[in-house]
């Protein structure tokens, strides 16, 4: 049994510079390091050329890097405070989206605020997780597993998901259930619930495939059976797969990657850059940047123990299991292990959205430890 | 324990839990990893090489065409080309139209470019234009700018120096059939051309030489990035040396002028080919770049047909030229004797069949030489009346007619010496006499070319089994040592023969009035016009109508068959002059100029004078005497 002082109101009173000394440093710098790779990596696809990506891209990250310092030394209260508020302004920016995609035609998925273009639903994956994470930080253990539990994280949960995809953006939405029900998981609602939950969807899957958009539809059919249609989409996965498999144990070198350098595979510069370093790094060069990421995540996720607040737990293991689809899917992706449903590899990938969905989460991640210490009422956010 | 234990007891539980899963999951993609990299790696490796890698074929220089002094009859010339490339041009058909004011193309030119965009990938160049001047070609290089997709490139492309005289033994070039596509990876090379017609076709393998593959890295989109080591070079082809004389055709096409005609000069000993000529010509560069459908639908529908070569390819009932044939035939069957006479009264009586001759009024008594100098028709068919057709066609063939002599052009046809067996295999009957009086003055079903009747005069004027021969060799020393062996003909009776054919050019022969020629060598030859219409015998009362006076397409055919010098033959020649009417003043006059001509050139390559005319040939000053109405005819 634990011992009950753990759990005893602990003042805690860092300033700011104190707060930003007291960073996790290495992990900061492991962020770096895979930004890093993406640079080189956009070099590389650009034939050897900081124009027209790795420049763009790295001016990018020097932006968010700040950002994510500014967002990390911010005390923990206020990002309590501002869950709910963050949920509300996400779901605002999805329904303007969705008018103006509305007008300007085709899916449009971005806000064009002048200086960037804002992805709603990127940010929807934050504030989902945040706003749940506030939630439960309110329920105490029994309410929990209680299955009232349920009606306001399904509010939560189901508002934007099915705005994002209606934009459409399947692959958002699935990631931003998921991300949730990791959050409900952590915050202790039934198991059986989630195997339940699993069965369902495994059973749903027919009918879904029933709504989906052609193109949506012809992404299954393709992974199914690559060969099938070797020009189009079938024609992607092929290349990805000979571009990881050609790469053998060390690569063909940096600059050096046939199928790269000479287009033969697609989309390089985003959905695809993870089989450009397995191409011109090797198994070597993939497993050093999965187990970067690994190492990145799996200390968000069980940083979250050591943390005083449940609010602070959830939103931190949330934000890095979330993180951790993210990468997932966009690997297993253009390895032919899931149908190609067009997520970028955040921090690598070409684009400013995934890269600023990453280093903010992350920069909330680092904000819950360094208040790890820092004790929240059940209600509020004890600011005041 | 508190509520706040338990919460949190669950969490480290459960994040613990989903750590795990993280791990399985990047176990997996390690794997996966592992899988395609290591285990499939080597696979992968070539699917990857089999991407970026592709082999080029490098066209051969094709081999030249050189006449028998190394001057060149079809070579190879920097050619101006330009390209499109499709997947380049923003739209084609933006870029052609601005194209189109700097180089001419007609709506063909673009219906075939378009048509060929079609059908390839777009990436593979379109050939737009060629054989493009230098300064439209330096034009389209400096608006290149604003013509996106258009490449220029300068390559080898067939040229005929002399393309119009030579036209017919070379043949031309044109693009690959679209049946051949396939059956060359070469013929997929932008204006890649291949022989159509003459030595150009026959020789196609040897002249085309051997394509180089190079092995170059593509991009996605199959552009050329950079070559690959090895290169293979391309083989350049063959090179052909011909027995013709370059300043002999170009004369014989010359003298041959507008008239529909065919004429070939060989050497009697050797059997070389010094002249081939056919006319009217056509030009062969005009094939290379793509005739156009004017010009080709003009070529096609000429009556004068300029694309049959007509010393091969054109079958002509040889006339009296053929009386030659007929008079050895009968001395060596023992029918006639060198002195045997026989009287001409103006015609011959077959059964209910009257013969006529084409005087008329007769020649009289003649003998053998007489009767070829004056042409008499019916001493042939007197002589015809006791023999057998058999023998005649036996005779006939001996001196080349009906055979083939493949000398490397295209459609050498063998023609027709009509025999019993023939009768009876083609035509299911039999033989009748009739038949064998006609082929006695080349008429009825007998039909030669104009070479074999060149090889027939060789024939008689040297002796020997001679073969014409119009490739000398190919890439080499050409084989001069040809020796031929000595016809089975009694030399007496073929001596009789040739001082016939003298006396044709002499006082009271049939090509006398015309036969004036430039040089003091004598020269021998035999007449010939070949009969287009039937005369009825209500013409041969009411007086038959001129030649002059019928339409072209029903004048005789002219002929002539000869050599020089009579006493030591070197050059024999047979011609023919499509209704051209009459075989001694259309046909002679060109034979004899071009026989001169031969013997000209010859003594002037081995520094000899030729001797000049004296005034023992014959009338020489002044116009030729009006005809003899009565000796039009031969």
């Amino acid at each position: 049994m634990r011992s009950a002082h753990m759990f005893a109101p602990r003042r805690v009173n860092k300033n700011v510079f104190q707060r930003l000394i007291g960073l996790n440093w290495l992990i900061v710098l492991m962020n770096i390091m895979i930004a890093c790779a993406g640079f080189a990596m956009l070099y590389s696809v650009a034939g050897g050329d900081w124009h027209p990506w790795a420049q763009t891209q790295a001016i990018r990250f020097a932006g968010a890097l700040a950002l994510m310092l500014v967002i990390a030394v911010v005390d923990i209260r206020y990002w309590m405070a501002f869950a709910y508020p963050a949920w509300g302004i996400g779901v605002i920016l999805l329904l303007a989206v969705d008018v103006i995609g509305a007008v300007g035609m085709g899916g449009q998925r971005w806000l064009d605020i002048g200086f960037m273009r804002i992805q709603p639903s990127e940010l929807m994956k934050i504030a989902v997780v945040m706003a749940l994470a506030r939630y439960f930080h309110g329920r105490n253990y029994h309410q929990s597993r209680s299955l009232k539990s349920l009606i306001i994280p399904a509010v939560l949960i189901l508002v934007p998901v099915i705005l994002v995809v209606k934009q459409p953006d399947l692959g958002t939405g699935v990631m931003i259930v998921a991300g949730g029900a990791a959050v409900m998981f952590l915050a202790g609602l039934p198991a059986w619930l989630f195997v339940a939950a699993f069965i369902g969807i495994a059973a749903a899957v027919p009918v879904g495939l029933h709504y989906m958009h052609d193109y949506q539809r012809n992404r299954i059919t393709t992974f199914l059976h690559p060969e099938s249609d070797p020009q189009g989409a079938g024609y992607q996965i092929t290349q990805s797969k000979i571009a990881l498999g050609s790469g053998g144990m060390t690569g063909k070198g940096f600059l050096e990657g046939t199928q790269s350098q000479l287009n033969f595979l697609p989309e390089m510069k985003t959905d695809f850059i993870f089989t450009v370093l397995a191409e011109e790094f090797g198994l070597m060069g993939a497993f050093a940047v999965l187990g970067l990421y690994g190492i990145v995540l799996t200390y968000g996720l069980l940083m979250g123990i050591g943390c005083r607040s449940q609010f602070g737990r959830l939103l931190s293991a949330g934000l890095s299991i979330s993180l951790f689809l993210y990468v997932f899917i966009n690997v297993a992706m253009v390895m032919g292990l899931m149908p190609v449903v067009g997520v970028p590899l955040p921090m690598i990938s070409y684009g400013g959205s995934a890269m600023l969905t990453w280093m903010i989460a992350y920069g909330l991640i680092l904000s819950v430890a360094v208040h790890r210490d820092v004790t929240l009422a059940p209600k509020g956010s004890g600011l005041a | 324990m508190s509520r706040e234990g338990l919460r949190y007891q669950t969490f480290s539980r459960r994040a613990f839990l989903l750590a795990g899963a993280q791990g399985l999951a990047l176990a997996t993609l390690g794997s996966r990893l592992y899988y395609l990299a290591i285990i499939e790696g080597d696979q992968y490796k070539l699917r990857a090489d089999k991407n970026r890698i592709s082999l080029r074929w490098i066209a051969p220089e094709r081999g030249e065409i050189f006449d028998r002094f190394g001057r060149k009859l079809a070579t190879n010339r920097q050619d101006f080309r330009v390209f499109l490339i499709p997947e380049q041009a923003h739209k084609v058909t933006d870029t052609l139209a601005r194209l189109g004011r700097i180089v001419q193309l007609d709506d063909r030119r673009l219906a075939r470019v378009e048509r060929q965009i079609k059908r390839q990938r777009k990436f593979m160049p379109v050939t737009v234009a060629q054989g493009l001047t230098w300064k439209t070609f330096a034009r389209v290089n400096v608006e290149m700018p604003s013509l996106p997709g258009v490449v220029t490139d300068s390559g080898l492309s067939r040229y005929y120096p002399d393309g119009i005289d030579v036209a017919h033994i070379v043949g031309y070039m044109a693009s690959p059939q679209e049946d051949d596509m396939n059956t060359s990876p070469l013929y997929q090379l932008p204006g890649f051309k291949v022989g159509r017609q003459g030595l150009e076709r026959r020789y196609e393998d040897q002249l085309r030489g051997k394509a180089g593959t190079r092995r170059v890295e593509v991009n996605a989109v199959g552009r050329e990035i950079r070559e690959l080591p090895p290169r293979q070079d391309a083989v350049r082809g063959e090179n052909i040396n011909l027995a013709l004389d370059l300043d002999l055709q170009k004369f014989t096409m010359e003298r041959l002028g507008e008239e529909a005609a065919g004429a070939v000069l060989v050497d009697v000993q050797s059997g070389d080919i010094l002249a081939m000529g056919s006319s009217p010509s056509f030009d062969p560069n005009e094939f290379t770049n793509g005739i156009s459908h004017e010009n080709w639908q003009a070529l096609l529908k000429d009556p004068r047909k300029p694309l049959i070569n007509k010393p091969v390819a054109g079958l002509y009932p040889p006339g009296s030229t053929f009386k030659p044939i007929m008079a050895l035939a009968a001395l060596e069957s023992g029918v006639v004797k060198p002195d045997t006479t026989h009287y001409c009264n103006g015609s011959f009586q077959l059964g209910s069949h009257t013969f006529h001759c084409w005087r008329h009024r007769g020649h009289g008594r003649v003998n053998l030489e007489q009767a070829i100098q004056q042409s008499c028709d019916v001493y042939f068919y007197k002589v015809a009346a006791d023999m057998d057709i058999d023998n005649i066609a036996d005779m006939a063939r001996r001196f080349g007619l009906g055979a083939v002599f493949d000398v490397g052009v295209d459609g050498e046809k063998e023609g027709l010496v009509p025999d019993r067996d023939w009768k009876h295999r083609v035509m299911h009957d039999q033989w009748h006499l009739g038949e064998t009086l006609n082929v006695s003055i080349g008429q009825g079903a007998l039909l030669v070319t104009p070479l074999q009747l060149a090889i027939m005069s060789a024939r008689i004027a040297g002796g020997n089994k001679v073969w014409p021969s119009l490739v000398r060799s190919l890439d080499g020393e050409p084989d001069t040592n040809r020796s031929f062996l000595p016809l089975d003909v009694n030399p007496l009776h073929l001596k009789v023969v040739r001082r016939g054919m003298e006396m044709v050019m002499e006082a009271g022969g049939t090509a006398h009035d015309w036969h004036r020629p430039k040089s003091a060598i004598r020269q021998a030859g035999k007449t010939g016009s070949a009969q287009i219409k039937r005369i009825t015998k209500s013409e041969r009362q009411t007086g038959i109508i001129k030649q002059e006076d019928l339409p072209w397409a029903e004048r005789d055919h002219a002929l002539f068959i000869g050599y020089a010098p009579a006493d030591a033959p070197e050059v024999a020649t047979g011609i023919l002059v499509q209704h051209g009417a009459h075989g001694g003043s259309t046909a002679a006059p060109i034979a004899r100029d071009m026989m001169d001509k031969a013997l000209e050139l010859k003594r002037q390559r081995e520094g000899k004078p030729l001797p000049i005319t004296t005034a023992t040939a014959g009338p020489v000053k002044g116009t030729p005497p009006p005809p003899d109405p009565d000796g039009e005819a031969d």
